[in-house]
């Protein structure tokens, strides 16, 4: 279970609203490689990975981006919350504004709803770790991209730069689980065994 | 960049700030169950922000509920600033 704490991992306070830059940084509310979607990865795939600490590591890295994904949700709130009506119409946030008036609702940044599809729980430790790696990968480059039109806002590029280097973070630490799985797999072939399928014989 | 005006808001930066390192040794220990000197800072760490979290709920109410308890006749927890409002 959960437990609710009233505060952001990392504090967000932007003073000026700016729907251009919300309308990029949705995407890692509901996007492709956003938050939404990496914690529903990782709490998935934890029920069949056999291993302790390594469902251990899913479940607090899931748990993680559940609060990041609030952390975005702010960031998206705080730049749109101010709009007046020729803002919104000016700057292409029009459309949004049509279907979700001002509240958070999970899409890309080119307007595709968030769909379970953008994730996989496949089952199989070294095929699903490989994924969480590469998730935070894809992430991190879409931080990236997002710091490269923030760069006259300070507020909203300090909370940008606090959440790539999680995922940074996390890549590592996935990494170090999937190095966990391999040792306890034969050394000479990982594929040859399904833990999460097939028995054990001893 | 946490910018903190006053003692509430100082308060909940040191929150954060002691939380982080919770959170990050949290999964570095995931990886890592053996290492002692990082289960002694966590120890440190986890002890600190629980006393902080109660000092806080003590001054301006509660941040979660296991800290809801006992200081006040009234109910704090629903009136409590919400995360995204912007302030500190």
């Amino acid at each position: 279970m959960w437990s609710y704490e009233k505060r952001l991992q990392y504090p967000i306070n932007i003073k000026e609203p700016n729907a251009k830059l919300a309308q990029f940084i949705i995407s890692q509310y509901g996007g492709p490689d956003g938050e939404l979607g990496a914690s529903m990865r990782y709490l998935s795939q934890r029920y069949t990975i056999p291993y302790r600490e390594i469902a251990s590591l899913l479940t607090d890295i899931g748990t993680e981006e559940l609060g990041h994904f609030e952390m975005v949700g702010a960031i998206v709130h705080q730049l749109t919350r101010d709009l007046s009506m020729e803002e919104i119409e000016k700057s292409g946030f029009g459309p949004y504004y049509i279907d979700h008036t001002l509240a958070l609702w999970p899409q890309a940044a080119g307007g595709v709803p968030f769909n379970a599809c953008q994730f996989q729980s496949k089952g199989d430790i070294i095929t699903d770790l490989h994924e969480d790696m590469a998730a935070e990968q894809k992430a991190r480059s879409t931080y990236d991209n997002i710091l490269r039109t923030a760069w006259d806002n300070p507020d909203v590029y300090d909370a940008i730069k606090f959440l790539r280097a999680r995922e940074i973070i996390h890549y590592q630490r996935f990494g170090e689980a999937l190095r966990l799985a391999q040792e306890k797999l034969d050394a000479k072939n990982f594929y040859q065994f399904n833990p999460e399928f097939d028995r054990c014989k001893s | 960049m946490m910018q903190c005006k006053n003692d509430r808001e100082r308060m909940l930066c040191d929150i954060s700030k002691v939380s982080f390192a919770v959170v990050d040794l949290t999964l570095y220990l995931d990886t890592h169950s053996c290492d002692s000197q990082a289960q002694d800072y966590f120890n440190h760490y986890v002890r600190l922000l629980n006393q902080m979290k109660r000092e806080y709920a003590m001054k301006y109410g509660p941040l979660n509920l296991s800290t809801a308890d006992g200081y006040s006749s009234e109910w704090k927890w629903a009136n409590m600033p919400l995360p995204w409002e912007g302030v500190c």
